[in-house]
């Protein structure tokens, strides 16, 4: 007799028939274990949430009032007859690649990921396996990112220089996990201030003991008078908005992956974009599929169609699952679909 | 490279046009002078010599960077840009070498001829030692379609300001087939000695979006039919004897029947016209279709010369016994030039673009709408007074063309645009019914807003029916008010016709596909436009 393989992918989500619980799920469940706090990840309704007790804090802030718990990273739970454990992922705050094992054979699913340690998110750790359900938003390899200390030492010379002739800058990145790293990775060189959106995932960080440095949340109160030469964080959605009046003509920027393409810079209008991303690049793509010793690999969102050819030329077992994740609220989303 | 990377990335990261000047001004007072007369030679739209094509630039880069070539072109799709796809995917430049915009542009000319694998060797070598905004550009000037999002005008401005030289007199000296790569500085900037065959900057005019009265008193202006050909400069100066394009495009060699003015204008004139396929039977213009037949052709076969005889309108007159007439008025030049072609002799292909004499503005109005019957696509109107400016300039110069033609045509086919627009589907392909099938007729891709076409790029994610390459066969669905300037019979064409200047003038939400006109229209329209 076959059994049903360890996962199986559903019109609900990525399912455990043995443990009879989701993940990451799309539609509401009974049980659903989740990766991290992002949208599309985490959503709203399900019967009983599990994810690490450093994703809850923000989860909870997100969704309200759910019934969840939370787990330690690398403790391992068994679930009806499979064994969970969550792992870092480095992606955001909290977030984690889920781990299950039935009778010897490990499935790792990422969740979102990056390999380069950012100084905040618990740093991605490889996990051996032999089917690993990866995304691929940047599978391609013109995307290839600079190491954060380079990208970090530019936006900051780009704050000095806007600072220095008196003017504001505006660095947009989504409010969670983005934005942190930004206040966290920037040189201190004068205020940083945020928009409330951003401001509410500082607090919760901050009492969950992440270090980041003070930061002033925009009110009534604030503008560039205030504030000369100040640093504001902000969602991409404030961008171009009224929101920014109050700091006269600031220069504003975007950072993200997808800045490395020029075309999408110039279609926002931004004259700066940054390529800073909580996603791995080509190269960290291969390198952590190489690194789980994987002999299956299925590629959810991102460049998913390219991804598995090129995989299965590099000798995997690969397959593409359909999935909804990918379009995070808070951005307006370009086109990832290859 | 690295000043004129910096350059580049300055006028990328900005839509201000004061600070575009003040980086190209910078430019053009502190770059190496051979870098200055490229910088400007590339932002007036010349070239190096291509000598390395698009196919072995691909097949090189995607070996280098150790990826298949399907992969590469998977992600030429995505980044929309070759240069650019080519530049992200190669591994970092292991051999940073500070090299000079000329210098770079030595080499690469220096290839012409060259062995393939000497090519290959050296354009690694190259791309090794470059690295970002510096690798994108070098390969740019290799693959052609350079953009800075600078005009002419701009640059010529800069120029002016960093060396003192009037902006007039540099825009005359960028106009013509200098070369960069022998051309010096000083040369570029001095005045010129009036001997040679080079083009004054072709005066243009802007749309007239609202009716003619809010240009005051008809009787300030003058009207003339607006036709739809080839704008053309003609000059013959002691020794020199050239038309040129307004795309400043030597072109005197493929209408070899203009050749015999040179016996007649006296040296020393410079008219500005229009170039038209001739119906000497009916007396008018014969459709642009005609005149696009010898477009592109260097040599013309007497067949065509016999089929379609190009003559020039003439619309002004610039330069009378070698002296610039450009600051009198526009009815002094007119005048002139009336004069000028009255004493030819008759058969020549020269003739003045009559005037459309008017006496108030709905008399115009009444005129402008014959336009199509006279083969015309509307009137030019100019202010009386009128100087013969440089460019485009707000105020004498006014085209006021027919209201373009329409259908209602539902998308078919759809794929992703360059450069801006990577990642977008941008470029639809439309039909429209031919009894009980769709039948493609047009491409078009401009008229959206940007927030439109991401809907649509949504739209299509969810409803593509097949894929054939980077195209997309989509659910017949989306309905387009296409509007177009004319239309052609054309064989080549599976519909039988061709449109000139199509485009999306609205996206038809309240329309289905039930709603969209038929090929039976369009034939008519054809019969319209055959007159």
């Amino acid at each position: 007799m076959t059994r049903a393989p360890v996962l199986t992918f559903t019109d609900r989500g990525i399912y455990c028939p043995d443990g009879d619980f989701h993940i990451d799920p799309w539609r509401p469940v009974a049980r659903a274990l989740i990766t991290h706090g992002h949208s599309d990840h985490a959503r709203w309704g399900h019967g009983k949430y599990l994810c690490t007790h450093q994703a809850l804090p923000v989860i909870r802030h997100r969704l309200g009032d759910i019934t969840a718990s939370g787990i330690a990273y690398g403790e391992a739970r068994r679930i009806g007859s499979v064994t969970v454990s969550f792992h870092p992922a480095g992606h955001v705050p909290g977030s984690a690649q889920i781990r299950i094992e039935r009778a010897g054979e490990v499935w790792v699913v990422s969740g979102d990921y990056k390999v380069e340690p950012d100084g905040l998110a618990e740093a991605f750790e490889p996990i051996r396996c032999h089917t690993f359900i990866t995304e691929c938003t940047f599978g391609l390899p013109v995307f290839r990112w600079q190491p954060q200390a380079q990208v970090m030492a530019e936006i900051s010379a780009w704050w000095a220089a806007n600072a220095a002739e008196g003017r504001i800058s505006v660095l947009a990145g989504y409010s969670f996990g983005k934005a942190q790293r930004l206040i966290a990775g920037v040189a201190p060189q004068g205020p940083i201030l945020t928009h409330g959106a951003v401001e509410e995932i500082n607090q919760i960080l901050r009492a969950q003991g992440y270090a980041l440095p003070a930061t002033t949340r925009v009110t009534a109160e604030v503008s560039a008078k205030s504030h000369p030469g100040a640093l504001v964080i902000a969602p991409p959605s404030a961008l171009g908005t009224p929101w920014l009046r109050r700091f006269g003509q600031p220069d504003e920027a975007f950072a993200s992956g997808w800045m490395a393409l020029r075309g999408i810079r110039r279609r926002r209008g931004l004259g700066n974009g940054f390529v800073v991303s909580d996603h791995a690049d080509w190269q960290g793509l291969n390198d952590a599929i190489s690194a789980t010793g994987c002999e299956s690999v299925f590629a959810t969102h991102g460049y998913t169609t390219p991804f598995r050819r090129w995989l299965e030329e590099q000798g995997y077992n690969a397959g593409i699952v359909s999935t909804e994740y990918g379009e995070e609220a808070e951005e307006t989303a370009e086109v990832t679909e290859p | 490279m690295k000043d004129f990377a910096s350059l580049f990335t300055a006028l990328d990261a900005t839509t201000k046009t004061s600070a575009k000047l003040t980086a190209l001004t910078d430019y053009f007072r502190t770059a190496p002078e051979p870098d200055r007369v490229w910088a400007a030679g590339l932002l007036s739209g010349r070239r190096p010599k291509r000598t390395v094509n698009a196919t072995e630039l691909r097949d090189w880069a995607a070996e280098a960077a150790g990826i298949p070539l399907w992969l590469f072109e998977e992600s030429y799709a995505v980044a929309g840009d070759l240069a650019e796809t080519i530049a992200l995917v190669l591994p970092p430049a292991q051999n940073p070498q500070p090299a000079g915009l000329s210098d770079t542009l030595r080499l690469l000319t220096a290839l012409a001829g060259r062995p393939a694998e000497e090519r290959r060797a050296a354009i690694l070598a190259l791309w090794d030692q470059l690295d970002g905004a510096e690798r994108f550009l070098f390969t740019k000037l290799i693959t052609g379609g350079f953009r800075m999002g600078v005009s002419q005008g701009l640059m010529t401005r800069a120029l002016a300001q960093a060396t003192g030289v009037e902006e007039a007199t540099l825009a005359h000296r960028l106009m013509g087939d200098w070369n960069p790569a022998t051309t010096r500085f000083a040369d570029l900037i001095s005045e010129g000695d009036g001997s040679s065959a080079q083009p004054y900057p072709f005066a243009l005019a802007a749309p007239l979006e609202d009716g003619p009265e809010t240009l005051g008193p008809a009787t300030d202006w003058r009207a003339e039919w607006k036709w739809d050909g080839i704008r053309g400069q003609l000059i013959h100066r002691p020794g020199a004897f050239a038309l040129w394009s307004r795309g400043e495009e030597l072109i005197t060699d493929r209408f070899p029947e203009f050749a015999t003015l040179a016996d007649f204008l006296p040296p020393g004139t410079v008219i500005d016209g229009e170039v038209l396929a001739w119906d000497s039977t009916a007396n008018r213009p014969l459709p642009f279709a005609d005149l696009q037949k010898r477009i592109g052709r260097t040599t013309v076969p007497k067949k065509l010369l016999a089929e379609a005889p190009a003559r020039m309108l003439a619309y002004d007159l610039l330069e009378a016994e070698g002296a610039d007439l450009r600051a009198a008025p526009y009815d002094e030049r007119r005048a002139r030039l009336a004069a000028l072609i009255t004493a030819l002799p008759a058969g020549l292909p020269l003739a003045l673009s009559p005037a459309l004499p008017f006496g108030d503005w709905p008399d115009l109005t009444a005129q402008r709408a014959e336009a199509r019957a006279a083969m015309a696509e509307g009137v030019m109107l100019k202010r009386a007074t009128s100087a013969y400016h440089v460019g485009r300039k707000r105020g004498d110069w006014w085209k006021w063309k027919l209201d373009p033609w329409s259908v209602d045509a539902v998308m078919i086919y759809a794929q992703a645009g360059h450069g801006r627009r990577a990642n977008l589907f941008t470029d639809f392909t439309f039909a429209v019914r031919a009894g009980n099938e769709l039948l493609p007729f047009t491409k078009a891709y401009s008229g959206l807003t940007d927030a439109e076409f991401t809907e649509i790029t949504r739209w299509v994610g969810k409803n593509t029916l097949e894929r054939f390459g980077p195209v997309r066969r989509v659910k017949p669905e989306l309905v387009f008010e296409i509007a177009f300037e004319g239309i052609q019979e054309s064989p080549r064409h599976k519909s039988g016709i061709a449109l000139r200047f199509p485009r999306m003038a609205r996206w038809r939400r309240d329309k289905s596909v039930d709603d969209i006109d038929t090929i039976d229209g369009l034939r008519d329209l054809l019969r319209v436009a055959r007159g």
